[in-house]
């Protein structure tokens, strides 16, 4: 047995560095790191990423590429079948669909982006002014987004650009009116529940200043949610813009959004499907992008739903 | 329980009288007159008419007429329909607009909580990830597209159903399918996640300690605790179908209450506008009332009383 | 008194992102009827995974039997089929969990969560069934049981959903109840009453109890065996006299020193410094090694055998090898006048 071969000198004292025993054992990951280690693990999101990424690109080098623009009409060759000269074909004024997708993916993405990045600044102010003060600031400030709330989204939208003039500007502050109030409640939320934790009640006893707790504590911890809000925010905003412009109030021409050319398409779809398969391609194909990065980063930063 | 449906009606009667004043004055800051946009009237012609719908008044009376005929049902005439009431078109689509969101409403509960529960019993299998690549393109293929997909495949390619109208049962389908889409692929997210969460939870052990079989634990213990995050869904299903019916009810060409709010959007008929967006609130507020009722009946430990349940 | 559970080398081990936990490294240990067997040890020390293995309830897969047996009436656990171990859980062997708040359906009443298990177990009515929940609701201490059985958990206090927890518990008169924690929730004068009635209804029913828990008070209380787990492994066991009076592992010692006592007047109590090892990487040696006060080079790589100290007591360590200095507990590991149930 192993008693056996054991010298007298074994059972000299150990001296256990003091250090060494504090330390914790195992190797704990920061959360971010920890978070961003399953993201990457996550296939599907990190595609969606690379998606994003490349329509990004495209939206820029899409139209120089293909030698057309996206407004220059030629209706000698209006409802042109995909060929070498039009990539995507042309739509019924004779306009190159192929330039158009991704000017069209630039106001989409660029209405997406702004609208979530209005939602974020205005849903952080309001909500974490209502969550850090509490009490009746508090409740009024939260009443008034449950009233706002309580009316549908796309209902107050669609009176909003009945009554305001078109334009790419009036699209998105009619889609934050009330957009924003999503983003408020979960960052009052966050701060509210932040608040009464245990770990910030621990630092502050510990004597941790105000602005060590806001960037230690605060920020990172409330971060996850509003991210995983923001990312999922962008592929709401392109789906409400091209539902209004299937009711024809989305953006006006010359500007050309994906919604828009869906919704010019789907007239003539049953004889020139091709029309409506680009834009409502890329359509489904942003929305999916964005959901499922959204999803993984739902998944990286809450690990307690694995 | 009396006392909660009180002081909800009370709130519902509030919210309402919001929304009519609200969209009063968004209709008053519209630009253009309602007969703007038809061919030139005579200022004769145009005072006269005016007078005819009130529009002389001061705003402060218009206002009040419209309070008052409001909450008696009464949105007057049509601007662009002569001779035909708000309250009239309402009643004339609003069943067509019904039966088809009953359907959606049916085939996204159920299939969804049905996905849902699969996603969630085969965990991280093929079951899972097969629900959750419908429900993600669910999400991302937004009803109009659907809508146009489903009419050329089953109505153009194979000619299966009824392109579009609504006369019978077979009519109905397509549409009820492309509205249920999207809700659909939320409740089937939702419930995954909230059945996920019950089959981890200590009574789901409790329960497979007392010994009892996969199955009971999964859908007596699990189903009706996880079920519950659906319930409160149903408050944004009904949103969702409704203005889903926008779109829906303008592809497949049905006389539904849905296609005409959008022709009334186009055509700038302001009354319509406004006595639909009135009506669409009394439902949803009705709605959210008769979820908030059930949530009660489905977990016990929300009271219905006065001091308030869920909202 | 007859041996009913006999659990050999036992080892599970849970396949996480980080790698391999071994959670349970080798636990030995045995219980008879009547008996109360109290698992001690800190958080992660791998005494609730023991415990809910027992009912194979730790989830399969990530964890999974490493190796050892669990033999339960003379069948090994192990190998049964999940068919089978229903059979078997809440009729033979059955549950009471840390937290009586979320231990509970929600949305089930008291009485249909009682009744469950005889109908399944005991072939019972829905009318019989209901009435032996009201006699077991009584036997726990509930007050007005025919009202209480049609209530949900929400109109129970804690105190009051633990006792219907171990009603549920014990509703086909198991011959082993494991109760994991069942006191940690509670408030400290609920804690009491909830052990006292455990140990009525042990001598009521005959029932084997293996208590799991890290409060030494709640073991002098109730136990009549203790075996202290660290790292996964059990370092030391005996009766529960000798565990408080005669402990020869320093970690045991330490678990003493850290216990608060009535009339502990001028000594502080005293923490046991660093924290468990890490077992997705266990060590070789001695798992309590980076913390031990007495630890000596060999504790380092080479785990110590048990060592019979009485008929009883088992002990791993190595300072009860000969070659090893003579160690004194430290004084503050020395208790006086805790009263065990023994």
């Amino acid at each position: 047995m192993a008693q056996t071969q054991l010298k007298d000198s074994d059972f000299e004292p150990l001296y256990v560095d003091e250090n060494e025993a504090e330390k914790i054992a195992g190797e704990s990951n920061s959360y971010w790191k920890d978070a961003w280690r399953r993201f990457k693990k996550n296939k599907l999101a990190l595609s969606g990423v690379v998606v994003i990424i490349l329509l990004g690109i495209m939206s820029f080098i899409g139209g120089p590429i293909s030698g057309h623009n996206y407004f220059e009409n030629d209706l000698l060759s209006a409802n042109k079948q995909p060929s070498a000269e039009h990539w995507f074909g042309t739509d019924n004024l004779g306009r190159d669909i192929f330039a158009r997708t991704w000017y069209g993916a630039k106001i989409s993405l660029f209405i997406g982006l702004m609208a979530a990045l209005i939602d974020l600044i205005v849903g952080i102010i309001w909500g974490s002014i209502a969550g850090f003060f509490g009490g009746k600031v508090d409740e009024y400030m939260m009443r008034v987004a449950d009233i706002l709330y309580g009316v549908p989204y796309l209902l107050v939208v669609i009176l909003l650009m009945v009554i305001l003039p078109q334009g790419l500007w009036t699209l998105i502050i009619a889609m934050t009116i009330t957009g924003w109030i999503n983003m408020a409640r979960i960052v009052r939320g966050q701060v509210m529940q932040l608040k009464s934790e245990e770990y910030v009640l621990a630092s502050q006893s510990l004597g941790a200043s105000n602005v060590r707790l806001l960037f230690k504590h605060l920020v990172p911890n409330t971060m996850g949610p509003i991210l995983v809000t923001l990312t999922l925010t962008i592929p709401t905003a392109i789906f409400t813009e091209a539902f209004l412009s299937f009711l024809g109030l989305g953006v006006p021409a010359p500007l050309a959004s994906w919604g828009t050319m869906s919704s010019d398409a789907l007239a003539s779809f049953q004889y020139f499907p091709f029309q409506l398969f680009f834009p409502a391609f890329f359509i489904c194909l942003t929305m999916l992008a964005f959901n499922v990065i959204g999803d993984g980063m739902r998944d990286a930063l809450d690990p307690k739903e694995r | 329980m009396a006392r909660y449906l009180l002081k909800r009606l009370v709130y519902i009667v509030v919210s309402l009288f919001l929304i009519v004043t609200i969209t009063f004055f968004l209709m008053q800051a519209a630009p253009g007159g309602p007969f703007a946009s038809e061919k030139k009237l005579t200022p004769a012609i145009e005072a006269q008419m005016n007078e005819a719908y009130g529009l002389d008044e001061p705003l402060h009376v218009q206002y009040m007429n419209y309070v008052v005929n409001a909450f008696s049902f009464d949105f007057g005439p049509s601007f662009k329909y002569v001779g035909q009431d708000v309250t009239d078109i309402i009643a004339r689509s609003f069943p067509y607009s019904l039966i088809l969101g009953l359907e959606a409403i049916f085939i996204a509960l159920s299939i969804g909580v049905l996905l849902g529960v699969v996603a969630a019993v085969k965990h991280n299998k093929f079951g899972d990830y097969t629900a959750m690549v419908i429900a993600v393109l669910g999400i991302s293929v937004p009803s109009f597209i659907m809508a146009t997909i489903l009419q050329y495949i089953f109505a153009i390619k194979l000619g299966a159903l009824p392109v579009g109208r609504f006369d019978t049962f077979w009519h109905s389908i397509l549409p009820a399918v492309a509205l249920a889409t999207t809700p659909l692929a939320f409740i089937a997210r939702l419930m995954r996640s909230s059945m996920l969460e019950v089959l981890n939870s200590d009574y789901i052990k409790t329960a497979k300690s007392k010994g009892m079989s996969q199955k009971v634990v999964t859908y007596k213990h699990g189903l009706r605790n996880a079920i519950l995050p659906v319930v409160s869904y149903l408050g944004p299903l009904v949103v969702s179908i409704l203005t889903g019916s926008f779109i829906i009810e303008s592809i497949f060409g049905i006389p539904g209450l849905g296609s005409e709010f959008v022709q009334s959007v186009t055509n700038r008929d302001y009354t319509v506008i406004m006595g639909t967006t009135v009506f669409f609130s009394v439902l949803l507020l009705i709605s959210i009332l008769i979820v908030d009722l059930l949530y009660g009946l489905v977990d016990p430990r929300i009271k219905v009383t006065g001091k308030g349940g869920k909202s | 008194m007859s041996k009913i559970l006999e659990v050999k080398d036992l080892s599970i081990a849970f396949e996480t992102y980080g790698g391999e936990v071994q959670a349970v490294r080798g636990v030995e240990f045995d219980l008879h009827e009547q008996e109360t067997l109290a698992i001690v040890g800190e958080s992660g020390s791998g005494k609730s995974v023991t415990a809910q293995s027992l009912m194979r309830l730790t989830p399969m897969p990530p964890g999974k039997f490493t190796s050892g047996s669990i033999m339960f009436n003379g069948e090994n656990l192990v190998d049964k089929s999940d068919k089978q171990m229903e059979e078997i859980r809440g009729r033979d062997i059955s549950m009471i969990f840390q937290d009586p708040m979320t231990s509970l359906n929600p949305t089930m009443t008291v009485g249909k969560q009682i009744a469950e298990g005889l109908i399944k177990h005991q072939n019972m009515s829905k009318k019989a069934a209901h009435n032996r929940g009201v006699e077991l609701l009584k036997l726990v201490g509930i007050p007005n049981p025919e009202t209480r059985i049609n209530q949900y958990p929400h109109q129970y206090s804690g105190g009051m959903r633990q006792r219907a927890m171990i009603a549920i518990a014990l509703a086909c008169d198991p011959k082993l109840l494991i109760a994991d924690e069942p006191t940690t929730a509670l408030d400290v004068t609920i804690q009491a009453q909830i052990l006292d009635l455990m140990r009525e209804i042990q001598k009521k029913t005959g029932t084997a109890i293996i208590l799991i828990t890290h409060d030494l008070g709640v073991v002098a209380n109730a136990a009549s065996r203790v075996a202290v787990m660290y790292g996964g492994k059990i370092v030391e066991t005996g009766n529960v006299d000798e565990i408080f009076y005669q402990p020869k592992h320093p970690y045991t010692w330490g678990l003493l020193s850290s216990m608060p006592s009535l009339d502990s007047k001028e000594e502080e109590l005293e923490a046991i410094p660093g924290s468990p090892p890490d077992l997705k990487d266990p060590p070789k040696g001695c798992p309590f090694v980076t913390r031990c006060p007495y630890a000596m080079k060999v504790c380092e790589n080479h785990m110590p055998e048990y060592t019979d100290v009485s008929a009883t007591q088992k002990t791993a360590c190595w300072l009860l090898d000969e070659r090893a200095p003579d160690v004194e507990p430290p004084q503050s590991a020395r208790v006086e006048g805790v009263k065990t149930h023994a």
